[in-house]
């Protein structure tokens, strides 16, 4: 097989695997794997800017929660139906990354963790601040009846996993073209190298933005998501807790690689599930499961595969 | 017949320092001209200046009669000046092939694969595109390096120091790529090795404290009296 | 407010000015610093002056000993890189948070005042506790200055701060210095959060807001540099305050929050850091 046979089998494997494992799943963890598939999707987002491009944001959980409340906004302000609303919910993710963008990507390293992270503090404090539109920490249940593309009930199980499955294969298959396409080559040179970037014809800043609002749509479409088929939205999902999560997912299943966010997603949510019927301490296994990361795998799973001889890894 | 590349009265001061001080120099199309001097001189943040990498102060940079005195690098570089760097400077966890193709799409071409195999073999390193360049030998990098700079197919190609660092065979084969790239590509070439200088350039830019010392070929180089007391300290340039 | 701001503040801006690194976790010291301010006066069968003053020494002592532990075991390992460092202590921060839940409960407890005396002025009352914590605030901070500038230890930090490398060649223990760096700036917190802990209540959740605080107030007067820090946390302090007056306390965080984000995008090098 040639590398991009490879590449492509496995891709198409894992979405067939997920097609398969919902009639093998026991209902919760059919449920399980939806959500993390969701999640994934926010994860994928975050590689993007992470991972390929170099850009650590701190911000993240911004564009999630915008696509959660452009997603759920849109049903109950606008009165809009799911499909049009859950677009809604990506656009407004990429929207807001746009804007982010544009001032935060001015600076650079540490400043742009800390700019970005003011914003989406700023962000949430809004969020609380209209509290009685977005319904503010206790958020608010999108009704039943508006939770259907057409005649499929999203809040139902097989609908809801197939639905998850879909945006989880398109975000995929998107990204595995992204990265592999001459523009992902220069996302990558960005990561490695700006200035060699610059001299060579690129505008780092150009790249960058283009960069964050993909990673952002890709949020926005995650929280939209995540809003619709959950049947939540809440602000607490634009806390930091949110931006730390899909960098976790990245750095654990392996920064700059397509499987990696939903590999690190997968193990990170069965580890703290795991760790919950021991202890309740949720916060201790994230904290020092970064610690751990840092330290020990700055790679993660798969960047220490493709180390190990698996170079054509995408 | 009007010069490709015309930079007219250049400053640049670093609070007290002046860098570049008022230094001008004409590029013919298809020539390789070399620009010395000694240490501190202002060679490179006078070509800095050209490619866009420090800001100009005062002064005017022409491109094929265009204006490009305020245009940020990277446009620079679509425009055709590309710049390679003194210290190598190629994406060491990329493939060769990597790093030519980052050239080759930037000066938007199409048949990829076909131009990096080309520019590749150019330079001699065909058979390594699939190895990392951080695992190149230091020579090759410089190789790499010129390959890259070349597949931007830049009508002015700034070479900052490219054999600094070589051996002695490997100078050889450099000379003879940068003498086949005239009369296709304007080469402007920053150098401390005079041999290499003497041989390759057609013209000769002398600066010193940022200022133009002399311009000539390189015989009158050889023979001007106040470069060789400036520059090459008394003793003749000719050995 | 303000004193003790500028106590925490000056905590982070030392470790970053010496350092070149965020300290995400540093508001869990100040949190630290006041539970264990708890756990002293609770235990100890002292009266609550003695009691207090116990804590002061004490629990700056045990938080500086962690720091000083996360620095070695965890820091160090990352040679310092800024941005594992700030993944790293992003780490820490939720171990923290997760031991002090579990240890010392979801609940806030007050600590006793030292001392309950009001000073009568004909139209208003004064704690005469909060201007003690303004008195004493200022003698640290004086303390740390005066740390700073006179004695060796501060000569071999300052230098460390210039140059890591040259401060190497020169026989300094660079390793030692940061170690220690990360432990003073973090007993400076846990101190202000001993100051603190008799007028707002200890809770595992308190470490949020002064962090917060503490990054506007370390960007505005510009990372890394003291005195600013010192000026920017005064004007914060007292400025809160004042907008919170015309404001609802959210939207205030929300102004001051978007201020800060655009005074890193604009002014990179601080309100009162010199132009670089």
């Amino acid at each position: 097989m040639t590398a991009s046979q490879k590449i492509w089998a496995l891709h198409l494997g894992l979405i067939a695997v997920l097609f398969a494992a919902q009639y093998v799943l026991p209902p919760y963890h059919a449920t399980n794997l939806a959500r993390i598939m969701v999640l994934s999707i926010f994860a994928m987002g975050y590689n993007i800017a992470f991972g390929y491009t170099g850009l650590l944001s701190l911000g993240h959980a911004l564009f999630f929660a915008a696509g959660m409340y452009g997603m759920g906004l849109s049903l109950t302000l606008l009165g809009w139906t799911a499909l049009p609303a859950l677009i809604a919910g990506l656009v407004a993710g990429g929207l807001l990354a746009g804007a982010v963008g544009v001032l935060a990507l001015r600076t650079a390293g540490v400043s742009f963790m800390i700019v970005t992270l003011m914003f989406a503090q700023a962000g949430y404090l809004a969020l609380l601040y209209f509290g009685t539109i977005t319904g503010g920490d206790e958020g608010f249940n999108p009704d039943r009846s508006l939770r259907m593309i057409g005649s499929l009930d999203l809040s139902a199980d097989t609908p809801r996993y197939l639905v998850a499955l879909g945006l989880f294969a398109l975000a995929l298959l998107l990204c595995l073209w992204l990265v592999r396409s001459p523009f992902g080559r220069v996302m990558v040179a960005m990561r490695e190298n700006e200035e060699r970037s610059r001299m060579l014809g690129y505008n780092p800043f150009a790249i960058k933005l283009i960069t964050l609002v993909l990673s952002g749509f890709y949020a926005g479409l995650a929280g939209a998501a995540y809003g619709l088929l959950f049947g939540y939205v809440g602000a607490t999902f634009a806390t930091i807790q949110y931006s730390i999560l899909p960098m976790l997912y990245v750095l654990l299943g392996g920064a700059g690689t397509v499987i990696g966010p939903f590999l690190g997603a997968l193990a990170m949510f069965y580890l703290i599930d795991l760790a919950s019927g021991i202890t309740d301490a949720y916060f201790f296994v994230v904290g020092a499961a970064l610690v751990a990361l840092v330290l020990f795998a700055p790679k993660g799973i798969l960047g220490a595969l493709r180390e190990r001889g698996v170079r054509w890894l995408p | 017949m009007a010069p490709l590349m015309v930079a007219q009265d250049l400053h640049r001061h670093f609070g007290g320092l002046r860098a570049v001080d008022g230094a001008s120099l004409s590029l013919q199309a298809g020539e390789i001209h070399a620009l010395i001097g000694p240490n501190g001189a202002g060679k490179t943040t006078f070509v800095g200046l050209l490619s866009g990498r420090v800001p100009v102060q005062s002064g005017r940079i022409e491109l094929a009669g265009e204006d490009i005195t305020h245009l940020p690098a990277h446009q620079r570089v679509k425009k055709g000046i590309a710049y390679t760097f003194q210290i190598t400077s190629v994406f060491p966890r990329l493939t060769v092939f990597d790093n030519v193709a980052l050239a080759v799409q930037s000066a938007g071409a199409a048949g990829l694969d076909q131009q990096v195999a080309t520019h590749l073999s150019r330079v001699g390193l065909a058979d390594h595109e699939a190895m990392l360049a951080g695992s190149l030998s230091y020579g090759h990098q410089r190789l790499l390096e010129l390959a890259m700079g070349l597949a931007l197919r830049p009508r002015v190609l700034i070479l900052d120091e490219p054999t600094q660092g070589l051996a002695a065979s490997e100078i050889e084969g450099f000379k003879a790529l940068v003498n086949g790239l005239a009369p296709d590509t304007t080469v402007l070439l920053i150098e401390h090795n005079m041999d290499v200088v003497m041989d390759l350039a057609h013209r000769i830019t002398v600066l010193n404290f940022g200022q133009v010392l002399a311009v000539g070929t390189p015989q009158d180089i050889r023979q001007n009296r106040a470069v060789q007391d400036a520059y090459l300290g008394g003793h003749d340039a000719a050995d | 407010m303000a004193a003790v701001l500028a106590l925490t503040a000056v905590g982070l801006s030392l470790v970053f000015g010496v350092m070149r690194v965020v300290n995400v976790a540093h508001g869990e010291f100040f949190m630290l610093g006041a539970v264990l301010a708890w756990f002293v006066t609770y235990y100890l069968p002292l009266p609550p002056a003695f009691a207090w003053l116990a804590a002061l020494i004490i629990a700056p002592l045990i938080v500086a000993g962690i720091a000083a532990l996360a620095d070695v075991l965890v820091l160090k390992r990352l040679h310092h890189d800024p941005e594992a460092t700030i993944v790293a202590t992003i780490g820490l921060l939720y171990m923290l948070q997760q031991a002090a839940l579990t240890f010392y409960g979801p609940d806030a407890r007050p600590v006793a005042a030292p001392f309950e005396w009001r000073i009568q002025l004909p139209w208003f009352g004064y704690s005469g506790y909060k201007l003690f914590v303004v008195l004493a605030a200022g003698l640290i901070l004086w303390g740390v200055w005066a740390f700073m500038t006179r004695t060796k230890a501060g000569l071999v930090m300052r230098a460390t701060q210039v140059d890591r490398d040259i401060a190497r060649s020169f026989g300094i223990n660079v390793d030692r210095v940061y170690a220690g760096t990360f432990a003073f700036g973090a007993a400076l917190a846990a101190m202000a959060a001993v100051l603190i802990v008799p007028i707002q209540q200890a809770h595992y959740l308190m470490g949020h807001d002064p962090l917060l605080l503490s990054f506007i107030v370390v960007i505005i007067g510009g990372l890394g540099s003291l005195r600013g820090t010192l000026i920017a946390a005064l004007v914060i302090g007292l400025s809160d305050g004042i907008i919170s007056m015309f404001f609802s306390p959210t939207l205030a965080k929300i102004i001051a929050t978007l201020l800060v984000a655009l005074v890193l995008v604009f002014r990179p090098q601080g309100l009162f850091g010199a132009k670089a």
